[in-house]
């Protein structure tokens, strides 16, 4: 199996993609000719002198304008990806998104399809700040008829984005900032991956960790380094949050007895406290520890590297919360602000 | 003065024009359902058979009939929450949209959608909006997609001059013009976003000037005037066709009811009202067909008292019919 980054596989992907279907197209802005001809993370890279610009296009700046673009083209038959450089601009995009594509078929009852995937990037990346380092994966969970993706691996990446492309509903396609460059390997055929499908990372009898992109690699290395300290961790990859694979969260949190959820959005109102609520709900009787939880703290993401480590969970974070739950105490990094 | 068939003398406008008596006829009997359809409203939502906000276009039928019959079937619209007109004009089945109107089974969108969701598939009415602006990216969109697909179809948004102030405007008009797309921005100066007036929230005195600001030359229409509607959008459609890119019209029209059902209209001046009343798109219709000798006034009572016999039927039709069952909530969520 070929290693290649993140970034390639998701060209790849893309570009077997829109070979396979003349429907599917690509916009967003700067991803033709910027950089290497890539946009920002090289994942566009030559498709423009492939396919064209009438499938791929360069936008202006005008987010809402061309994912509501993408939706009535989705609506109409054609498959767009659309590129939001940046997750957080999707605060420019949420009526396209919540009111119109996730809406469209059920308010028009069964009539409409909006086969529309939305590709952007999650997270911190050092000192992108406030602006550009957001992780907002949860407020799209919350709006049901949207389909949430977070891919950590290259394979992964590549294969979900197969998927997202042939579904025929709106996908949220969440990339990482972080994993762009990581290399990994990637099967000479990528199939497609099945969405609600989470993977065992590791496997593990005492603790089970549910953690996805950077936390996710941060968790399996946690996970190796507490074998020293007898701590035995089973490491979960959601893959996708919408739909969720529950099951298996379950099944290990049944085996192991204690759980830990990981994520890089702000603990308040996170994903975890969602599946936090249904592993107390779903296996309480089995559950032998608080449940834990290591999220970013409730405070947007500052600039300069100290603060910065502050706000987002890293190594040892993840350690102290699988200690905790080991040892059956609480743990918390939200925090509060001190005039909250 | 022209002649147009059967030596048939019609004035309209001093304008020539190439519509037929068939066709004048049918601008007049889809105005006429238009009106009949939203003439219902109050009724329905006294008794309480429709919930939620429903929104009458009474006064603004000649804008959706003139519009639609110009298009070809193939032809997309996106409509708001005032698209009863817009979807009776595209030829949806009226017992349907009444159905959705009051929640049945049997409605356009078995009962999710209401009157602000109406949306027809199946005569390329892509649907109403709940969203003031939410529909120029959606019909720019599908017009991108036939482009890029190599149809010949175009795309025709309806929208009211409130909308003309959501940033989505300039936003997509502005991608429309850049990429040549086949798509007709139709605004409605109906005169009133809720209370609000075009004269004191717009910052331009002509709204084609708006579309000026993104380098697409407009016409301003009399929009109570059922052929001139016809004859901009065809001529816009034809345009479009040809590749000649998004076109822009401003149709000045009147909205004679309320904002939707309900609203006691105290912000507006009746004098004011009185003065468009006259100029009625319907019986300024009516008037030149009579005139013009192809429809008697019997035929035209006629007329009226068929179309509305139609719409009585679609009532009984859709009141006879289930509500949904409530275990169809879970369903058509995704594809
Ligand atoms: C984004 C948004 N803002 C506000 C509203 C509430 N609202 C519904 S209709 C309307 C007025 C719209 O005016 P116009 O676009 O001229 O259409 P008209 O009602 O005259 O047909 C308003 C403010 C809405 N539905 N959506
Ligand atoms: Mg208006």
């Amino acid at each position: 199996m070929p290693e290649m980054t993140y970034s390639a596989a998701l060209n790849r992907a893309l570009r077997e993609e829109m070979n396979r279907d003349p429907n599917v197209f690509v916009m967003g802005e700067d991803i033709g000719v910027w950089g290497d001809g890539g946009g920002v993370f090289s994942v566009t890279k030559g498709l423009l002198d492939e396919f064209g610009s009438h499938r791929v296009l360069d936008t202006p700046i005008s987010e809402e304008g061309f994912v509501s673009m993408g939706v009535g083209a989705a609506l109409v038959g054609s498959r767009p990806v659309v590129e939001v450089m940046y997750s957080d601009f999707l605060t420019l995009v949420m009526d396209p998104l919540v009111n119109q594509a996730a809406k469209m078929r059920y308010m028009f009852g069964g009539q409409a399809k909006v086969p529309l995937v939305v590709r952007t990037n999650l997270g911190a990346a050092g000192g992108k700040a406030a602006q550009h380092s957001q992780s907002f994966e949860t407020w799209f969970m919350h709006v049901p008829g949207i389909k949430v993706v977070v891919p950590t691996t290259p394979a992964d990446a590549a294969g979900l984005l197969k998927t997202a492309i042939r579904d025929d509903n709106p996908v949220l396609f969440l990339e990482h900032k972080l994993l762009y460059f990581m290399k990994g390997e990637v099967p000479d055929v990528i199939e497609p991956i099945p969405f609600g499908q989470a993977l065992i990372r590791r496997e593990g009898k005492d603790v089970t960790l549910v953690a996805t992109q950077v936390m996710l690699q941060l968790a399996l290395k946690a996970a190796d380094q507490l074998e020293e300290e007898g701590i035995d961790v089973e490491v979960i990859d959601p893959r996708t949050l919408v739909p969720l694979d529950l099951e298996t969260i379950l099944t290990s949190v049944r085996k192991t007895g204690r759980c830990v959820i990981a994520h890089e959005a702000v603990e308040r109102a996170g994903w975890a406290a969602e599946i936090g609520f249904e592993v107390s709900l779903q296996a309480f009787d089995y559950l032998d520890a608080p449940i834990v939880r290591v999220c970013s703290a409730n405070l947007p993401v500052p600039y300069t590297k100290d603060l910065e480590a502050v706000v987002i969970p890293n190594l040892n974070d993840i350690k102290d919360g699988i200690r905790a739950v080991y040892q059956g105490k609480q743990y918390s990094r939200g925090g509060r602000a001190i005039n909250e | 003065m022209q002649t147009i068939q059967k030596g048939v003398t019609v004035v309209k406008d001093s304008k020539q024009n190439k519509r037929d008596n068939e066709l004048e006829v049918r601008l007049l009997r889809t105005m006429m359902l238009a009106r009949a359809f939203d003439s219902n409203l109050p009724t329905l939502y006294n008794k309480g058979l429709i919930q939620g906000s429903s929104h009458s276009a009474i006064g603004q039928e000649a804008v959706a009939a003139g519009a639609c019959l110009a298009l070809r079937p193939e032809d997309y619209v996106t409509s708001t929450h005032r698209g009863h007109g817009h979807t009776i004009a595209k030829g949806a089945d009226l017992t349907r949209m009444t159905a959705e109107l009051l929640g049945r089974e049997t409605g356009f969108c078995r009962g999710k959608g209401g009157s602000m969701h109406i949306a027809d598939f199946s005569v390329n009415m892509l649907g109403a909006n709940g969203i003031v602006g939410g529909n120029f990216g959606i019909a720019a969109g599908a017009a991108l997609s036939l482009k890029l697909r190599g149809s010949d179809a175009v795309v025709l948004s309806f929208f009211g001059e409130g909308a003309l102030n959501a940033g989505t405007f300039l936003e997509t008009a502005n991608m429309a013009k850049i990429w040549n797309l086949p798509v007709i921005f139709l605004c409605e100066n109906n005169h009133f976003a809720m209370s609000a007036r075009p004269e004191d929230m717009l910052a331009v005195k002509a709204i084609v000037d708006r579309a000026g600001a993104v380098g697409i030359s407009g016409v301003e229409i009399d929009g109570m005037d059922v052929g001139a509607v016809f004859d901009a959008v065809q001529a816009a459609a034809a345009r479009a066709r040809a590749g000649e890119g998004p076109q822009f019209i401003a149709a000045e029209c009147y909205r004679f009811e309320g904002h939707f059902s309900g609203d006691t209209m105290a912000y507006r001046d009746s004098a004011e009202a009185d003065l468009w009343l006259e100029r009625d798109p319907i019986p300024r219709q009516i008037q030149f067909l009579v005139s013009a000798g192809v429809l008697t006034t019997e035929a035209v009572t006629l007329m009226e008292s068929e179309v509305k016999a139609l719409v009585d039927e679609a009532l009984v039709q859709a009141s006879a019919a289930p509500f949904p069952d409530p275990q169809q909530a879970w369903e058509d969520l995704y594809a």
